[in-house]
């Protein structure tokens, strides 16, 4: 099992809004607060643009972990983007779990242009909580694998 | 969790009650009927609970002097509903003898001629079950 | 196949340092796509610019990655290099190696393996970037202000001044608004009408500006810079050219039966009216509800008595479609309906009025010609009671929740007022907290209690009890006293909650502005973009953002002036091309999309397409990308993965998505 494998480095992508979050992780890195370098941040316009699918294919491309940080809800530069990216996360997450992908493996958290240290913390209990699960196998495309 | 703090939880928990709604417009005083009969006036209710005080709630006058017309649970403009608060007191008294009803026998020990009509027929209602 | 040259920078030592800079260069080559890469001290120096314009030049570069700090900070800057360099700046990917990598991680093998993923992914996503164009769409340099009130006006004028033609829409037959019907104004106790008259004259006489009074606004179409508008101007029954303004017919009117809408309802006007003596336009309009003409074909009374002829009882509502800019909402409020507190008994005594009510009461154009007196029996009052926060404050769904801010202020001005000039009456305030933030407004506050005796109570009032002698028992509670109080009083007056006009919601709706719970507008940014509507175009102004006394609200009325002003300074507006846009061949015309844009930049039209093949008429999702602002809400609503965000399509996220994975 992958969990006894001491080699293990999860693959962790983030989806990070452009107004909030992303400048939270940008505040994080000028205030030089660490966190594992497993975290790839992806740039996109709102928490909404993200589409359930983008998770699915990340767990069929062997990521073992998918964050996905927005605006506070009231805040969303967008008005109410959050809202639906709360929505069709709720249950993207669910079926996840049906499925059995752990529901430790997404995680859906609101940090602000101000939160550099909720990023951080953030990020930094998230991959510790992935390193805890261990490698994803129930979606990978095992031909993606070598 | 002190023992203190867990009454004022049990209160807020039969009571429904978020205390700290309040915001000290005293509407519930200006509303309240027994009014001068009480020693602990409506309005302060609301801060014996939230300061964790409910021992002396349960032994005060009001707890008995309440009518339970509930004009202050109607009229309060943030939800706080002082009656409720005074009703829950008096149910924790109630659920302190170990049971949660009036038995027929202790009512005529109870009856008090200067006891107000209205609050017979409240505790009528709350007890019936 | 595009050419992509990937540029790594050094950012001093704030990459170098802990990334190897010339592995991820080497590494850069080896990407799909990439025929240049190279790395440099410091890409956003000139000198590092220019190598982007020279490697464009020399290797025929159709796509960019630059591998440095934030592109919140410098996507800008390559963009523009890139542009000057003949490269289309949307061709443009920044991977952010600075904030994300070298600045968070210390180990540099670690980093430098980071830096690569995430050079991998803004190589992947670049090879599928298309050039981008933004639009141009051309500014209509022409204003519409929804709403006649003082902060209606003050926009109108200041935008006026700027040169730009405005349009006033007021739905009552006079501008003026709210204020109009003030006595006096705190701090300073100055007139309300001495100083509102000379700006309503000013904006009637003001060749910029254009005044439909009685009118309102039936509907909206079109985005910023280019609204298209219908105005109904219901029928005066007056004929605005012909007309004197000479006030007979509203003498002769038989019919004086109706509720004076400016006195709020508490004596009646004739059938045909002006609001009030200093309205603009002097011209009146026949209510058609309470005119006998109308009722019962009898009557024509104003018209014989009508020097002019300006009586026109045929006319009919006519609708203008007029083409603006910019629109400023200036809707105003209302005082709410009493109706759930009864316990203040203000639906059984006509002694128990509103503060606004006391306003007219107090007005020597209102019903009592300024005199304090009863409503009821017309005696001058002893003892006068005023109860806070009726509504306002409210947990409940009896009122509101919010403060009205003005009351505390108004409140005061009132007691101080009656006790000048009438010092026999006693005044009680029943208050909960006094909120007095503003210049000067404190010390009027503790003018009221210090210098004119006005007795403030802290704590509610239970309820109002109408006594057989025609007094007011009033039971309230003294909570710094601990005592239930018990007050014959002769008046009662409620400072009653404010809430947006009603109409607001209407008038939204066409506009596509949002509104809170509590209907009013919402503003694009709480703090920092207060007077605009998150829909580009609409702009804020009064009370139909949030509760505001009137310096407040003229100086947000002159903000808002100041933004629409800004817009119509443009003689084009370019659109960010960072927009959605559907596939016609996929979508099925299901309005998801439609529901779920916060702008609503979807609409949908019936077009012909050609699929592969076959030639028909299908329902379509059309954005507008002058109103789309690329949150990409629709592209994960659309059902059949038609919709997609240009700039950040879906291919380009899976890509970045596959290249970290891989």
């Amino acid at each position: 099992m992958s969990i006894e494998n001491k080699n293990f480095r999860p693959k962790i992508v983030a989806f990070c809004c452009n107004w909030c979050s992303y400048a939270g992780a940008d505040l994080a890195g000028s205030s030089r607060l660490s966190y594992p370098a497993d975290v790839k941040v992806i740039r996109v316009p709102c928490s909404c643009r993200v589409n359930p699918m983008f998770i699915l294919r990340a767990f069929e491309k062997g990521a073992d972990g998918v964050i996905m940080c927005g605006c506070h809800p009231g805040d969303c530069h967008y008005s109410t983007g959050n809202y639906y990216a709360r929505r069709r996360m709720t249950l993207l997450f669910s079926m996840l779990d049906y499925i059995g992908v752990e529901n430790g493996r997404t995680r859906v958290e609101w940090v602000s242009a101000a939160e550099g240290v909720k990023f951080s913390d953030t990020m930094n209990s998230f991959v510790e909580k992935i390193y805890s699960l261990g490698e994803n196998v129930r979606l990978g495309d095992l031909r993606c694998r070598s | 969790m002190s023992a203190k703090k867990k009454q004022a939880e049990l209160i807020e928990e039969i009571s429904g009650v978020n205390p700290l709604k309040c915001m000290k417009c005293g509407k519930c005083s200006a509303s309240c009927p027994s009014y001068n009969e009480m020693d602990i006036k409506p309005h302060q209710f609301v801060s014996y609970v939230i300061n964790e005080d409910v021992e002396s709630l349960v032994n005060s006058a009001s707890l008995w002097k309440c009518l339970s017309c509930f004009a202050c649970v109607e009229r309060c403009p943030r939800d706080v509903k002082p009656g409720k608060l005074i009703d829950a007191a008096r149910q924790m008294v109630v659920r302190q003898k170990e049971q949660t009803y009036l038995s027929p026998d202790e009512i005529p020990e109870l009856l008090d001629p200067e006891l107000p009509q209205q609050l017979l027929v409240s505790a009528f209602r709350r007890y019936r079950r | 196949m595009q050419r992509i040259g990937v540029f790594v920078c050094h950012c001093g030592s704030n990459i170098a340092a802990t990334v190897d800079v010339a592995k991820v260069a080497e590494m850069a080559l080896m990407e799909p796509g990439v025929v240049h890469a190279e790395d440099y001290q410091y890409m956003c120096s000139e000198a590092g610019q220019a190598k982007i314009a020279d490697a464009i030049h020399e290797k025929k570069l159709s796509g960019i990655v630059v591998c440095s700090c934030s592109p919140r900070m410098h996507e800008a800057t390559f963009r523009k290099a890139a542009e000057r360099a003949g490269l289309n700046p949307y061709m443009v990917e920044i991977a952010n190696i600075r904030e994300h990598c070298s600045w968070i991680h210390k180990d540099m093998e670690e980093a430098t393996k980071k830096a690569v993923i995430l050079m991998r992914a803004a190589v992947a996503k670049v090879n599928l970037n298309t050039p981008l164009q933004p639009g141009e769409s051309r500014v209509t340099k022409r204003a519409l202000i929804i709403g006649g009130g003082i902060a209606g006006i003050q926009t109108a004028l200041d935008i006026a001044d700027a040169g730009y033609e405005v349009d006033i829409v007021e739905k009552t037959p006079s501008i003026g608004g709210r204020m109009s019907q003030l006595d006096k104004t705190f701090p300073t106790l100055d007139c309300s009408a001495c100083i509102l008259t000379p700006k309503m004259v000013e904006a009637s006489a003001h060749e910029k500006i254009n005044i439909y009074t009685y009118s309102e606004v039936e509907n909206v179409s079109g985005f910023v810079g280019d609204f298209t508008v219908d105005i109904r101007k219901k029928a005066r029954s007056v004929d605005m050219d012909k007309c004197t303004g000479c006030g007979v017919c509203q003498e002769k009117c038989p019919s004086k039966k109706a509720p004076s809408e400016f006195n709020r309802g508490l004596n009646n006007r004739s059938a045909i009216y002006t609001p009030f003596a200093q309205a603009i336009p002097n011209v009146p309009v026949i209510d058609r509800e309470a005119c006998i003409k109308f009722k019962t074909g009898k009557c024509g009374i104003c018209s014989k008595v009508c020097q002019a002829g300006a009586i026109d009882y045929e006319q009919k509502d006519e609708i203008i479609t007029e083409k603006y800019g910019a629109i400023v909402v200036a809707t105003g409020f209302d005082t709410i309906n009493l109706e759930k507190y009864d316990e203040y008994a203000y639906s059984q005594s006509k002694d128990v009025i509103t503060s606004l009510e006391l306003e007219r009461v107090m007005n020597a154009a209102g019903p009592t010609h300024g005199h304090l007196e009863r409503l009821s029996d017309g005696k001058a009052p002893k003892e006068m009671v005023f109860i806070q926060c009726v509504g306002s404050r409210c947990a409940d769904d009896r009122g509101k929740p919010y403060c009205s801010k003005i009351c505390c202020m108004y409140t005061a001005k009132h007691a101080m007022l009656i006790r000048d000039k009438y010092p026999d009456v006693n005044v009680t305030v029943f208050y909960i907290d006094v909120r007095t933030p503003g210049k000067n407004f404190d010390e009027f506050y503790r003018r009221a209690v210090e210098q004119y005796g006005v007795n403030y109570i802290k704590g509610q009032v239970g309820k109002v009890i109408p006594q057989p002698n025609g007094k007011l028992l009033v039971q309230g509670s003294d909570l710094l006293d601990n005592r239930q109080i018990l007050k014959e009083a002769d008046m009662v007056v409620l400072a009653t909650a404010i809430e947006p006009n009603p109409d607001v919601r209407k008038i939204a709706t066409m506009l596509t502005a949002s509104i809170d719970t509590n209907n009013f507008l919402t503003e694009a940014h709480a703090k920092l973009r207060p007077v605009e509507s998150p829909t580009a175009g609409i702009f804020l102004s009064g009370v139909c953002q949030g509760p505001k006394d009137i310096p407040e609200t003229v100086a947000q009325a002159g903000a808002a002036a100041v933004k629409a002003i800004g817009l119509l300074a443009k003689d084009k507006l370019l659109t960010n091309p960072c927009t959605a846009h559907s596939d016609e061949l996929l979508c099925n015309g299901c309005s998801t999309c439609e529901n779920v844009c916060p702008y609503g930049a979807i609409t949908y039209e019936d077009k012909e397409v050609n699929d592969h093949g076959i030639r028909e008429v299908r329902r379509l999702a059309v954005v507008n990308s002058a109103l789309c602002q690329g949150c990409g809400a629709c592209t994960v609503a659309c059902p059949s993965g038609a919709m997609d965000l240009q700039g950040f399509s879906n291919r380009q996220i899976i890509a970045e998505v596959d290249a970290i994975c891989r």
